[in-house]
C-alpha cells in the first residue's frame, strides 16, 4: 500500500547562510495492508520529516513515494488533495482547526468533504467523541480552548472518522492518560484489523511492541559524511 | 479533466514598471488557489487582469464557459474553453454577472450603498433576467440567512451595517447567481479577528457545498492555510514558488518564501 523507493531529503536555509541540512538519504520502505510499522531513531533522526514527506507536506527531492497507485513525489497538488481525502490519513502531533468551528463539525469534516451528508457524518463523529471520552457539553464548542489531551483526542477522532487504507500517526498516545491511551491503541488495532497500512511514531515503547509488526530505524537513512 | 480556468503568460506593465509578469497556472473545478506576497508584489494586478477589470499587455485567460441550457437564447456553438481577454465586452460583462463573482477588499466597492440589503442581492438576480418580485425577495432572504444576516434587516441599507456584515452582504450578493468562479481580493482584510474567523468558516462551507472554485489574494498566511488548496507566492510581479498550500508554508523552497513564512509568528 505504501512504498518508498530511494527517497532523499535536504533542507536548504537560504536566509541562514544557505545552510544545507541533509536529513534522509535513499530511504526504502514498504508497508502492506494490515501491517503497522514503527519509525524509530534518536531525536532529530528525521522520523517526523519522513512522515511529513509521505503525507506530501514536505517536498521530496528524489525517489518515489507510492500510496496505492499514486506517486506523491510526481503528483499535482489536486491529486495529492484527492489522495488525502480518500486514502491517506494523518494524525499530526497538534490539532490545527478553523477557529469557531464546533468540535462535532471538526471531527465530521473529513467525511463531509467526501460527500457524506451531514447527519451521517455527525453520527460517526458523535460515536468517536463518545468513545474517546470527550464530554458531550464540549461538542458544540471549538476545540481551540481545550486542554492538550482533549485536543489530542479530537485530533484522533478526526483522523479515524474515515476508514483510510493508509494511515500516518505521529505520537498518537502522547499526553493521554492510561485509560484514553488504551482506547486509542484499540482504535489503531481495529484500523489494522480492517486492513489499513499504518506507519507510526511512538515514544511509548510498550504501545509500539503491542501494535507494530516491524520497526524501521530512521537513523539508518541519515546521510553519511558531511551534514 | 478540462481546467475551469487556464491562465497563460499574463503580463501587465504600468508604463515601465512591472505590475505582474508571465504568470501561468491552471485551476480545476472545486479548487481554491491562494495568491500571497508582500505589498506591491502584483497580486491585485494579476487578479484584476484575470477578472477582466484590467487589460493585460500579453497572455490569455481561458475560461471553460458553460453550455447554454436547453431553449436558452444564448449562442449554442460558443461554449467550452474561451479566451476571455479577447472576448467581446458584452460577453465578458455577462460572464462577470453569471459564472464569475468578485469580492472586493472594501465591501463598499462591491455594494450599492444607497440600495437596501435585499436590493443589493436582488439586483444581481435581475441582471441575469429574474423578474418575479416575490421569488427575488425569497432568494434574497434565503441568502441573507446563509451569510448570517438577520432577515429583519432586509430593507436596511448597508450603510447601517458593521464592516463584517457589509462583507457578508457582499458575499451574498456575489454568490446568489450561483457562480462557478469567485475572485477575492483580501476578503478578510480590515476585519477584526473573530469576525474574520466567522467569515472564513462561512467561505469554507460555501466552497464545499456549492463546489465553487476560488482565487483568493491575501497577505494573511493563516487565511490561505485554512482556505486554499494551493498557493502561489509572488514577488516583484513574478511567481517565485507555487504548490500545495501546507507544503509551501511548512517546507518553502525559495529564499523569498522562506523569508515570508519565517517573518510571521506561527501559522
Ligand atoms: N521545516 C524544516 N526546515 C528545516 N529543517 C527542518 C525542518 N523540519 C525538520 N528539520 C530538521 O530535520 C531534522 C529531523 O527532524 P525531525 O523533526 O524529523 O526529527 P524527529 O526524528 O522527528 O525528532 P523528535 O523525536 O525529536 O521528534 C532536524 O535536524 C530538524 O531540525
Ligand atoms: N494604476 C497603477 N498605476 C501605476 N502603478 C500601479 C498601478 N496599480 C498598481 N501599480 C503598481 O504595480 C505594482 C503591483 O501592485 P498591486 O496593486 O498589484 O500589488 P499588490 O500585491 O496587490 O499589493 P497590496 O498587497 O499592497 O495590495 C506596485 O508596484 C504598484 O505600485
Ligand atoms: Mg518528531
Ligand atoms: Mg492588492
Amino acid at each position: 500500500m505504501i512504498t518508498l523507493t530511494d527517497v532523499s531529503k535536504t533542507f536548504t536555509l537560504h536566509n541562514q547562510g544557505s545552510a544545507v541540512i541533509a536529513v534522509i538519504d535513499k530511504a526504502n520502505l514498504t508497508v502492506a495492508p494490515g501491517e503497522c510499522v514503527a519509525l524509530t531513531g534518536a531525536s532529530g533522526a528525521g522520523k517526523s520529516t519522513l512522515m511529513r514527506m509521505i503525507y506530501g507536506n514536505y517536498l521530496t527531492q528524489s525517489g518515489s513515494i507510492r500510496i496505492g497507485d499514486v506517486d506523491l513525489v510526481q503528483a499535482q497538488p489536486r491529486d495529492v488533495i484527492a489522495l488525502r481525502r480518500a486514502k491517506l490519513g494523518y494524525v499530526s502531533q497538534f490539532l490545527r482547526v478553523v477557529p469557531r468551528v464546533p468540535t462535532l463539525d471538526v471531527v465530521a469534516e473529513p467525511l463531509r468533504v467526501l460527500g457524506i451528508p451531514a447527519p451521517a457524518a455527525q453520527d460517526r463523529a458523535r460515536a468517536l467523541l463518545t468513545q474517546l471520552n470527550i464530554p458531550q457539553r464540549l461538542w458544540g464548542l471549538s476545540p481551540t480552548t481545550f486542554s492538550g489531551g482533549e485536543q489530542q483526542r479530537v485530533n484522533i477522532a478526526r483522523g479515524f472518522a474515515h476508514p483510510y487504507p493508509a494511515l500516518l500517526l505521529d505520537e498518537p498516545t502522547a499526553s493521554l492518560d492510561p485509560h484514553n491511551r488504551e482506547i486509542v491503541l484499540s482504535l489503531i488495532a481495529d484500523a489494522k484489523a480492517r486492513g489499513a497500512a499504518i506507519i507510526g511514531i511512538f515514544h511509548d515503547a510498550e504501545a509500539r511492541d503491542r501494535l507494530c509488526d516491524r520497526e524501521i530505524d530512521v537513523g539508518a537513512f541519515t546521510p553519511q559524511a558531511v551534514a | 479533466m478540462t481546467p475551469l480556468l487556464s491562465v497563460q503568460g499574463i503580463t501587465k506593465h504600468y508604463g515601465a514598471h512591472i505590475g505582474c509578469a508571465d504568470v501561468s497556472f491552471d485551476l480545476y473545478p472545486g479548487e481554491v488557489m491562494g495568491i500571497v506576497g508582500e505589498s506591491g508584489s502584483g497580486k491585485s494586478t494579476l487578479l484584476n487582469c484575470m477578472a477582466g477589470h484590467l487589460a493585460p499587455d500579453a497572455g490569455r485567460v481561458v475560461f471553460d464557459t458553460r453550455k447554454p441550457s436547453e431553449g436558452d437564447a444564448a449562442d449554442h456553438e460558443n461554449h467550452g474553453p474561451r479566451d476571455t481577454v479577447t472576448m467581446s465586452e458584452p460577453e465578458r460583462r455577462m460572464l462577470s454577472r453569471t459564472d464569475w463573482a468578485f469580492v472586493h477588499q472594501h465591501a463598499r466597492d462591491g455594494l450599492r450603498m444607497g440600495v437596501s440589503a435585499g436590493g443589493n442581492v436582488g439586483e444581481r438576480l435581475m441582471a441575469v433576467g429574474a423578474r418575479n418580485y416575490a421569488s427575488i425577495r425569497d432568494q434574497a432572504t434565503d441568502w441573507l440567512g446563509r451569510v448570517e444576516i438577520d432577515a429583519g434587516r432586509i430593507d436596511d441599507r448597508p450603510t447601517t451595517f458593521s464592516g463584517g456584515m457589509q462583507q457578508r452582504l457582499q458575499i451574498a450578493r456575489n454568490l446568489v447567481t450561483g457562480p462557478r468562479l469567485v475572485f477575492m481580493d483580501e476578503p478578510t482584510g480590515g476585519l477584526d479577528v473573530s469576525v474574520q474567523a466567522r467569515l472564513l468558516d462561512l467561505l469554507r462551507g460555501l466552497v464545499r457545498d456549492m463546489g465553487l472554485s476560488a482565487i483568493i489574494v491575501t497577505h494573511d498566511l493563516a487565511v490561505v492555510r485554512l482556505l486554499a488548496d494551493r498557493i502561489m507566492v509572488m514577488k516583484s510581479g513574478r511567481v517565485v514558488e507555487s504548490g500545495l498550500t501546507d507544503q509551501v508554508l511548512d517546507d518553502p523552497q525559495h529564499a523569498y518564501s522562506q523569508l515570508l513564512v519565517s517573518s510571521v509568528l506561527q501559522v
